[in-house]
């Protein structure tokens, strides 16, 4: 059965996941275009992306993005390793594990500035 | 929807459809790569907030991050918006709906993949008012 156990969950959150990455790609690649228009123009509009509001909304890309690439793979470990199948359930645990554990430390970085907590990373250069 | 059991669920038809089954896996290998690299490069070591034109103008003199940015660029459009086609598929029955999304879809990607093709290689820093930097 498919519905309503692990695989039907893991299923959905990637595919949402996915739509959600495809959304700010389609986005992303517009306001890194402004780059054309000169430096008033992009400064101005990558500013946006230090809001508080736009911040929030990173951590939703970053988890999205996160579970999505450790869920593709499991997805081909499934498709690939013969045991791939019988570990599922287990995999998704882990992929759920990894992306937590991969998403605080990120989180705290991208939210820190909002709190003026300190973060050591706006002084790096690249 | 069918359960990969790892015996016979890779398509072997050849064609279009085992393309992009193949596609999806190799794609999303370099992409959980250089995804992550990207979120790191632009949200953990260096803050949101300064990755100003400033920052990538010194970026992009190195031909390597303009590389980098259009590998990208092209992996994540070409697997996102095969997976919107997937998605189509999936819900859209009506033959003339799907025609026009499937059409839709190839349009699009075609118009981004240019924008930000043609916006990664014409790049030239313009001089005077780079705005703020963070750079220490």
């Amino acid at each position: 059965m498919y519905k309503g156990q692990s695989g039907m969950w893991s299923w959905l959150l990637h595919r949402v996941a996915g739509l959600g990455i495809l959304l700010f790609l389609l986005v992303h690649i517009v306001d890194i275009s402004l780059l054309g228009l000169g430096p008033n123009v992009y400064n101005e509009g990558i500013a946006l992306f230090g809001t508080t509001i736009v911040r929030i909304v990173s951590l939703g890309l970053i988890a999205g993005v996160l579970y999505h690439a450790f869920n593709g793979l499991r997805i081909t470990l499934i498709d690939f390793w013969p045991k791939g199948a019988r570990y599922q359930r287990m995999m998704f645990a882990t992929v759920l594990v990894l992306t937590i554990v991969c998403f605080v430390p990120m989180a705290y970085f991208v939210i820190a500035p909002v709190f003026g907590l300190p973060a050591s990373n706006t002084a790096a250069g690249m | 929807m069918r359960i990969s059991t790892g015996y016979g669920s890779r398509p072997t038809g050849g064609g279009f459809e085992t393309f992009s089954w193949y596609f999806f896996r190799i794609s999303g290998l370099a992409l959980v790569l250089l995804v992550i690299i990207h979120l790191l490069l632009n949200h953990v070591t260096t803050d949101v907030a300064c990755t100003s034109y400033q920052l990538i103008a010194l970026r992009y003199r190195n031909p390597f991050w303009r590389l980098y940015d259009w590998l990208l660029l092209t992996l994540a459009l070409l697997h996102g918006m095969n997976g919107l086609r997937i998605v189509i598929d999936d819900y859209v029955t009506t033959r003339g709906w799907r025609l026009l999304l499937q059409s839709t879809i190839g349009v699009l990607t075609l118009v981004f993949f240019l924008l930000g093709t043609i916006t990664l290689i014409t790049f030239q820093p313009v001089a005077g008012s780079l705005g703020p930097s963070c750079i220490g």
